[in-house]
């Protein structure tokens, strides 16, 4: 119909003008809505304020940050938050099935949020998903890039449950804690999660109560595998008319970063893996080569050819260790890229639902005004005050449909910005960490074939 | 000779022999160097004597055979020149090799063990699936992938081309086999010896003269040696040899699986180099330079893979060859002795029967004088063996960590350029 097309066009018109209006404010004091203590700031109120919304469902309110505080820390810390985490310690508690992984959380810092400088708890790993459970719930849908927790491996867990002690089992809960350690790590240089009451409790209670939704095969377990089905359908749906360049731009970004990285990635998981090759196949031409040199009968030959087996397991060794530098450093970095960028998609898919949102209360207030327009022709006095009842309704919910979205636009903007630095230091420095583990090998196997070679000189 | 492009993928057109060196192939002169020049005397120890010299002097790959071109130089007279090429194939060293192992003169040396047959058909192989995949891969991949799998393929050929030469070298040097008759034939003939491959049925007949000279060896093995010397010889090839059949095929495992990992150092470099040109934040630069080290550094360890195949999987290799010719050896040696024995028995008998007894005398004595001769020589024998052997290990063990030490310290340098750049510009 071509009064709504025209309608739309207005509305869109509007909603550039007023995107444009925000960004030429000042830093605006958005009003705090939790009962949290605040720091002591002066409130201002310009025109164009945009009130955050608040998640009915959730326990406590998402505490919104003070920008201007924010912009201090970040220009005299250098973004430094100073908080610092470790995971460690994995304990199994508990046998049979019901078995699980218990891990020391250890906190440090000199933020005064904290009741103390130094503390620890015991978590696991139910926890941790329920954290970024809470986490997500909060804040992913306003516009937040939430890290997202590791993955949950249900054969990896039973391994360990059913307490087969091996090699694989003892590197499957290696990998998981650096994991958890990452990702805490992560989730506390947020600014704004930072802040989150939920985060705190986590890091310093010593009693959580068990989250039990974040299990596979719970009820609410599946209820999220149906919604994130739903999700991917309506996404295809949702065909938003985009005005900002920008967001176009960045989703392009993302996308192609998203393929690089899962290229780069199996590439780097097909070094781990023969690296490892390379590492048993070392062993076993050393021991190889001990049984030559015993049988040799040239003392001098014998000899050397048991030196050279002897290097050559030092040299197995050190493949091992680069391989665990392959992996723990290089690949895991690009996993967790992978899947941090994921969060990134998903914000930018909930802006497009916002939108979406947005365009049905157009719509929809439209369609009231029509409704209203037909009963002043019918002259229905008590349909048309029924009609202008909707009308102001549906009106304020356009409005705090524009105001979601510009807000949603906005913050994503910041947390976009704010990833990108972030991804840019972190991959430069695990990068070079990596290539000084590669120094390190280089080094040692000079060392060792150094020691060698007058061996081998040494036949006669 | 023009070279021969039988195939729109044959990467090298008409590979040369190692006397000449590859431009552009590798990079950096000092990686080259020795190896290439040097591969004649890789595994043998060997005199350079004037009176007879060979070498392969150039080699073509066509499209299932090699063509060496062997070169002579001899102050011989039993040859027409002084110094004359032929050219041969593969089947032709065969030959020359069974030639020698049929002679019932030759039973008590080690003959020199002949070179593996050229096998091309894993680098190939991989070539066609290049060519096939070339749609779904980038320009820069497909070209490094070319380059990686050129230089396989060269490398492959430089080993065959050196594995011939070696053989005919080791012929060369031999004060008898020099001597021998097909050797020159081989050397100095012309035209094409028309040696065909051996068929079905010969084939066949050599599996079950293995087999029967396997099991036999277990019989004559039974019969302990009087000669302490032999004695030992005998229990100490035969574990040297399962040793070495071990190690030889660990250190292969062992060199490809370094070759796979500096593969996917290729493959590492070329993501990233494709991030540093897509990203639109300062990190492109840090992504290009590190694609960068990933490029050189693959090079390297590429090359400490080829190194480790040529001076311990080769060496290895060689000497699985060659202590099997000493088994052989030993082998006959017994082989003659059941003779001898036998004779000595049937010498008695005829006595004992006062009937044939100069028929049977004379066989003893011949048996005797057979016997005789090859403990003499494969005594000889023996000991040069060990002799080389220790000389090769030695020079082989030696290069091996100079070169290692010398990879070593050039990767580490890159390394190290490349963080001083990164942590600079950080």
């Amino acid at each position: 119909m071509m009064t709504e097309k025209i309608f739309l066009q207005i509305i869109n018109s509007l909603r550039a003008e007023a995107t444009e209006e925000v960004s030429l404010d000042s830093p605006e004091r958005e009003p705090i809505l939790s009962s949290e203590p605040s720091p002591a700031v002066t409130p201002v109120t310009p025109t164009t304020l945009i009130a955050p919304r608040i998640e009915s469902k959730s326990m406590s309110a998402p505490v919104i940050f003070d920008r201007s505080r924010e912009e201090i820390e970040e220009e005299t810390n250098g973004d430094v938050f100073d908080i610092e985490i470790g995971v460690s310690d994995p304990e199994k508690v508990g046998d049979g099935m019901n078995a699980y992984m218990a891990y020391r959380v250890t906190t440090k810092t000199s933020l005064s949020m904290f009741s103390k400088s130094e503390f620890s708890v015991k978590r696991r790993f139910s926890d941790f998903l329920g954290l970024h459970s809470k986490l997500a719930s909060k804040y992913l849908h306003v516009g937040y890039i939430v890290p997202p927790a590791p993955e949950k491996s249900i054969v990896g867990m039973t391994k360990v449950k059913v307490g087969k002690e091996d090699l694989s089992s003892t590197e499957f809960v290696e990998k998981r804690r650096a994991a958890l350690e990452r990702y805490l790590q992560r989730t506390v240089k947020h600014p704004t999660l930072l802040q989150d009451p939920d985060l705190r409790q986590f890091l310093e209670s010593s009693e959580l109560p068990r989250a039990v939704n974040t299990q596979a095969l719970s009820g609410a377990g599946i209820l999220r595998m149906v919604n994130k089905a739903a999700d991917a359908v309506n996404k295809m749906t949702i065909k938003m008319n985009e005005s900002d360049a920008w967001f176009e731009e960045k989703q392009q970004q993302f996308e192609n970063l998203d393929q690089q990285l899962r290229k780069l990635h199996a590439h780097v998981e097909a070094l781990v893996c023969h690296r490892k090759e390379l590492s048993a196949n070392t062993a076993a031409f050393a021991k190889s080569a001990a049984m030559l040199g015993n049988s040799e009968d040239h003392t001098a030959l014998s000899r050397a050819l048991s030196q050279l087996a002897e290097v050559e397991e030092k040299i197995d060794q050190l493949h091992q260790e680069q391989a665990f530098a392959d992996f723990y450093l290089f690949s895991e970095l690009l996993s967790d890229y992978i899947r941090l960028i994921a969060a990134v998609k998903g914000v930018f898919d909930h802006r497009m639902k916002c939108w979406q949102k947005w365009e049905d209360a157009q719509i929809t207030l439209l369609k009231k005004r029509e409704t209203e327009a037909k009963m002043m022709v019918a002259n229905k006095p008590d349909k048309i005050q029924q009609a202008k009842n909707e009308i102001r309704e549906w009106e304020a919910k356009v409005q705090q449909g524009e105001r979601d979205f510009e807000q949603i636009s906005k913050t994503i903007r910041k947390e976009v910005g704010r990833f990108e630095k972030e991804r840019v230091k972190d991959f430069k420095t695990v990068i070079i960490k990596y290539l000084e583990s590669l120094v390190q090998t280089q080094q040692q196997l000079i060392k060792y074939w150094e020691a060698f070679l007058p061996e081998a000189k040494a036949i006669a | 000779m023009s070279p021969f492009v039988s195939s729109s993928l044959h990467p090298l057109p008409g590979c040369r022999a190692p006397s000449i060196p590859q431009e552009g192939l590798d990079d950096g002169p000092d990686f080259l160097s020795e190896e290439d020049r040097g591969l004649k005397a890789i595994n043998v120890d060997l005199q350079s004597d004037a009176a007879l010299q060979v070498d392969i002097s150039d080699a073509l790959s066509e499209r299932d055979k090699v063509k060496f071109t062997v070169h002579t130089k001899s102050s011989l007279p039993n040859f027409k020149q002084n110094e004359f090429s032929v050219v041969r194939q593969h089947e032709e060293f065969i030959w020359l090799h069974d030639s020698f192992v049929e002679n019932e003169d030759y039973a008590g040396y080690i003959i020199p063990p002949a070179p593996p047959r050229p096998d091309f058909d894993a680098s190939r192989e991989k070539l066609q699936k290049l060519g096939e995949g070339e749609g779904s891969m980038t320009k820069e991949e497909f070209t490094k992938m070319k380059q990686e799998l050129e230089a396989e393929y060269l490398a492959i050929f430089k080993k065959t081309v050196a594995m011939h030469e070696v053989f005919l070298c080791r012929v060369a040097a031999h004060p008898i086999l020099r001597k021998d008759l097909n050797f020159h034939v081989f050397l100095e003939y012309n035209q094409d010896l028309s040696v065909r491959g051996k068929n079905k049925k010969e084939k066949l007949e050599d599996f079950f003269k293995n087999m029967v000279k396997s099991a036999d060896g277990v019989i004559v093995s039974g019969v302990k040696d009087v000669d302490d010397f032999f004695e030992h010889e005998r229990t100490f090839l035969l574990e040297y040899h399962n040793r070495v059949k071990d190690a030889s095929a660990k250190s292969d495992r062992m060199t490809r699986s370094h070759k796979s990992a500096a593969d996917d150092y290729n493959r590492i470099g070329s993501s990233l180099y494709a991030l540093g040109t897509q990203d639109s934040t300062d990190i492109c630069k840090f992504f290009l330079k590190v694609s960068e080290l990933f490029d050189k550094t693959r090079k390297i360890e590429a090359r400490v893979s080829a190194d480790e195949d040529l001076k311990l999987s080769d060496l290895l290799k060689y000497y699985l060859r060659e202590s099997q010719a000493a088994k052989d050896l030993l082998y006959r040696r017994s082989r003659s002795l059941v003779d001898y024995e036998n004779a000595n028995k049937a010498l008695d008998k005829a006595r004992a029967k006062n009937k044939d007894v100069l028929q049977a005398e004379m066989s003893q004595q011949l048996c005797c004088q057979k016997f005789e001769k090859i403990s003499e020589s494969a005594k000889q024998e023996l000991i040069d063996f060990k002799t080389r052997r220790v000389a090769a290990f030695r020079k082989n063990l030696v290069e091996l960590a100079e070169l290692e030490l010398k990879h070593a310290k050039g990767n580490l340098q890159l390394l190290q350029n490349c963080l001083a750049v990164l942590n600079g510009d950080t």
